[in-house]
């Protein structure tokens, strides 16, 4: 008994010790990047090749915003390219939609889209209308960016993830990276179009380091809006996840394989447009589908990628019915321990892949 | 006075009539059933003929909902006007605005949007954006004394001071918002008295002479286009219609009130009296406009009424650059739909 106890706990203990490195299915490895300093360098690159990309939040010029994910910026272009703002959100927005009008393409950072909420009406009435109500005459090439979702011990107004939010919205684009060549690819993809981009970062993941290719570096590289990528193909259970919970799908996956469950992971990157096609090819292949995500059940992706799978041929080819595994539905606690168990966990989906699979 | 010339100042009469006309068929209109909604200028012509006269016609205007005579001054027709009010197939707007939500891009007048005071920090930020390319353009955005109120109004002043914007907030203070009267509206010295406390060169005008709006805007324009800093004007006027017709404001305020500012200080009025002093006008000239006037607003409506409605795919464009792929589908199937059962869908009242 005390030799088993003391084998669990020196498990335990390793594992706590080792930085996971995050599991990359790109091209061949030719350096490491942290996902802050692929964002930062892609807004760099945005801003030379377009003099009219400029950055505008609160602490992103001096202080090198926030999360330093604006670092250097401001002693590179200067004063009229990066803007701190005073302490409105519903005032910067609106001056980033204005600029936007005028022809700019600004980038309008929120600390956290927590405090989004406060500039919401620019953003949903002014931004994502603005095209359809003025018949194609002004668009609004905006790209509202920051940290979404879940962070460490910040409680419940800093932790509420607003990916179900804004893809509800018709006239925005709702972008989610999860590692470095997401955060990248995205971002530029994203200050180069002519519609509104809500950009769903998360901050607990700025700091993790993954693998990039030459390519991922280059100065043009960009990835399509509106494409899921298959991050680990798999044959028995199709997972669906975006941002930071594609990490916590492909720790299960790894865990899972040992018990000879092959889980395909899809990382949705773009929660609107939706690239349901992918969804619907891999559920057809598997016959079974779990989502996840950081977010409040009711009304959240997983009941949108559930209902248009419902909707779909994909329907028929379902061994057990779907099942979204999500954060608990109440505001996110302080305590840590608490925090931990209100998000979905690589256990919480092994659970759940072994009972819809009928595995002990 | 200012040095303007005759022709000028009888266009600004002009101007100031029609709008007057046009209103007056509008509002009827809507009351029979003809237009869904309406809100009129009465009383408030000077103060937006008087601005828009200072302007360059390239300054970009953002306004509220009450600043018709500003386009109308800067050359959008009467048809645009009432087919924007119709929704029909000639509509800029293709007919997916409620009515007067106005927008030209030609004219440089941004469409109007319902939610109050979210055009002041836009203004502050297309402001920055011509700094940027150094046009020599500014901006001009209206608001009501009511809007002030809203937190926007706040961040856009602060932010036009601290990033030193070329815009010109030009307050249209009329006495209400809907059925809050000014005295309740705020408790400090109007919307005046905030703009040096963010450090903005402020000036409150007497908004019904059409000369002295006209004076404070090109002077405010100068300061805006030479010094690169926001000006705050508040023009102090008097609604002297209902806020729309969705409202009776006789359940608010006395008839008496409204005469009295109708017959002691009308914006037509005082400037007819100018023209007439000038002998630049009389009873023969202001017959043969008056009927001229009327018969143009009325012929112009008719038309507008006539005209078909846009084409219903309008329904599924514009929403992205490029029309999503559930859409495309969506607008497929209609179209088959509607193809297929032609008879019973009104299609002939749409254009092909």
């Amino acid at each position: 008994m005390a030799g088993i106890t003391c084998k669990t706990a020196l498990l335990n203990a390793l594992t706590k010790c080792v930085v996971p490195r995050q599991l990359s299915t790109s091209s061949p490895a030719f350096l490491q990047l942290n996902v802050r300093d692929a964002l930062n360098s892609a807004m760099d690159e945005e801003m030379e090749r377009d003099e009219r990309v400029f950055l505008m939040g609160e602490e992103v010029a001096q202080y090198d915003g926030a999360y330093k994910v604006s670092r250097g910026l401001w002693k590179k272009y200067g004063d009229q390219r990066v803007i701190d703002t005073p302490i409105t959100e519903m005032g910067f927005a609106g001056i980033a939609v204005g600029a936007a009008f005028a022809g700019l393409r600004p980038i309008c950072e929120f600390m956290t889209f927590n405090f989004s909420m406060q500039a919401i009406d620019q953003i949903i009435n002014s931004a994502a209308k603005t095209f359809y109500m003025s018949a194609g005459f002004v668009n609004v090439p905006i790209v509202f960016r920051g940290p979404n979702g879940a962070a460490a011990g910040v409680a419940a107004q800093h932790s509420q993830c607003f990916g179900a939010w804004y893809s509800h919205c018709p006239g925005l684009k709702v972008l989610t990276p999860y590692n470095s060549e997401d955060a990248r690819g995205l971002l530029k993809s994203a200050i180069r179009d002519p519609d509104p981009v809500v950009f769903l970062e998360n901050e607990i993941v700025y700091g993790t380091p993954f693998d990039v290719s030459e390519e991922i570096m280059s100065k043009d590289f960009l990835i399509p809006i509106g494409k899921a990528k298959i991050e680990r193909p798999g044959k028995h259970i199709t997972a669906v996840s975006f941002s930071r919970s594609v990490g916590t799908c492909l720790e299960a996956a790894q865990e899972l394989s040992a018990a000879g469950i092959d889980v395909e992971v899809i990382n949705l990157r773009s929660l609107r447009p939706l690239d349901i096609e992918t969804v619907v090819k891999s559920v057809m292949k598997t016959n079974r589908l779990i989502t996840v995500e950081g977010g409040w059940p009711h009304s959240g992706i997983g009941a949108e990628v559930l209902s248009q799978i419902a909707e779909s041929q994909a329907f028929f080819f379902l061994d057990a019915p779907p099942v979204r595994i999500t954060g608990a539905d109440i505001p996110m606690p302080y305590t840590k321990s608490l925090e931990e168990v209100a998000l979905p966990r690589a256990q919480d989906f092994v659970r759940v892949a072994k009972k819809i699979m009928n595995v002990q | 006075m200012c040095a303007l010339s005759e022709e000028t100042v009888v266009k600004m009469y002009k101007v100031m009539t029609q709008l007057n006309s046009m209103d007056r068929i509008m509002y009827e209109s809507q009351r029979q059933g003809r237009i869904s909604f309406y809100m009129t200028n009465f009383g408030e012509e000077g103060t937006q003929i008087g601005s828009a006269a200072a302007l360059s016609s390239e300054d970009l205007i953002f306004g509220q909902y009450r600043e018709a005579g500003t386009l109308l001054w800067r050359g959008f027709s009467l048809d645009q006007f009432m087919n924007q009010c119709y929704g029909n197939c000639e509509d800029l707007g293709k007919g997916r605005q409620m009515p007067v939500c106005y927008g030209s891009k030609g004219l440089s007048f941004v469409t109007i949007s319902s939610p109050l005071g979210t055009q002041m920090p836009q203004a502050s930020g297309a402001a920055y954006a011509f700094k940027r390319q150094k046009n020599g353009l500014c901006v001009i955005c209206y608001f009501g004394e009511g809007t002030s109120s809203e937190g926007d109004a706040h961040a856009a002043l602060n932010f036009a001071a601290t990033l030193e914007c070329p815009v010109i907030f030009f307050c249209r203070n009329n006495g209400y918002a809907i059925s809050t009267p000014s005295r309740e509206q705020y408790k400090g010295d109007g919307v005046a008295g905030r703009g040096p406390a963010y450090g903005i060169h402020t000036i409150r005008v007497d908004g019904n002479d059409v000369f002295a709006i006209y004076n404070a805007t090109k002077a405010a324009r100068d300061i805006c286009v030479s010094e690169n800093k926001p000006v705050l004007l508040e023009a102090m006027t008097y609604r002297l219609g209902h806020h729309s017709t969705s409202d009776d404001s006789t359940a608010y305020r006395s008839i008496d009130e409204v005469r009295y500012w109708d017959e002691r200080d009308s914006p037509i009025a005082r400037l007819r009296y100018y023209l007439v002093s000038k002998g630049w006008w009389d009873d023969a000239k202001e017959k043969v406009w008056k009927e001229q006037n009327e018969k143009e607003v009325l012929q112009a409506s008719a038309r507008a009424e006539k005209k078909l409605k846009p084409n219903w795919t309008e329904l599924f464009k514009d929403l992205y650059h490029d029309m999503p792929q559930h859409l495309r589908e969506q607008m497929q199937q209609m179209e088959e739909h509607v193809k297929k059962y032609e008879g019973h869908y009104q299609v002939k009242s749409f254009v092909k």
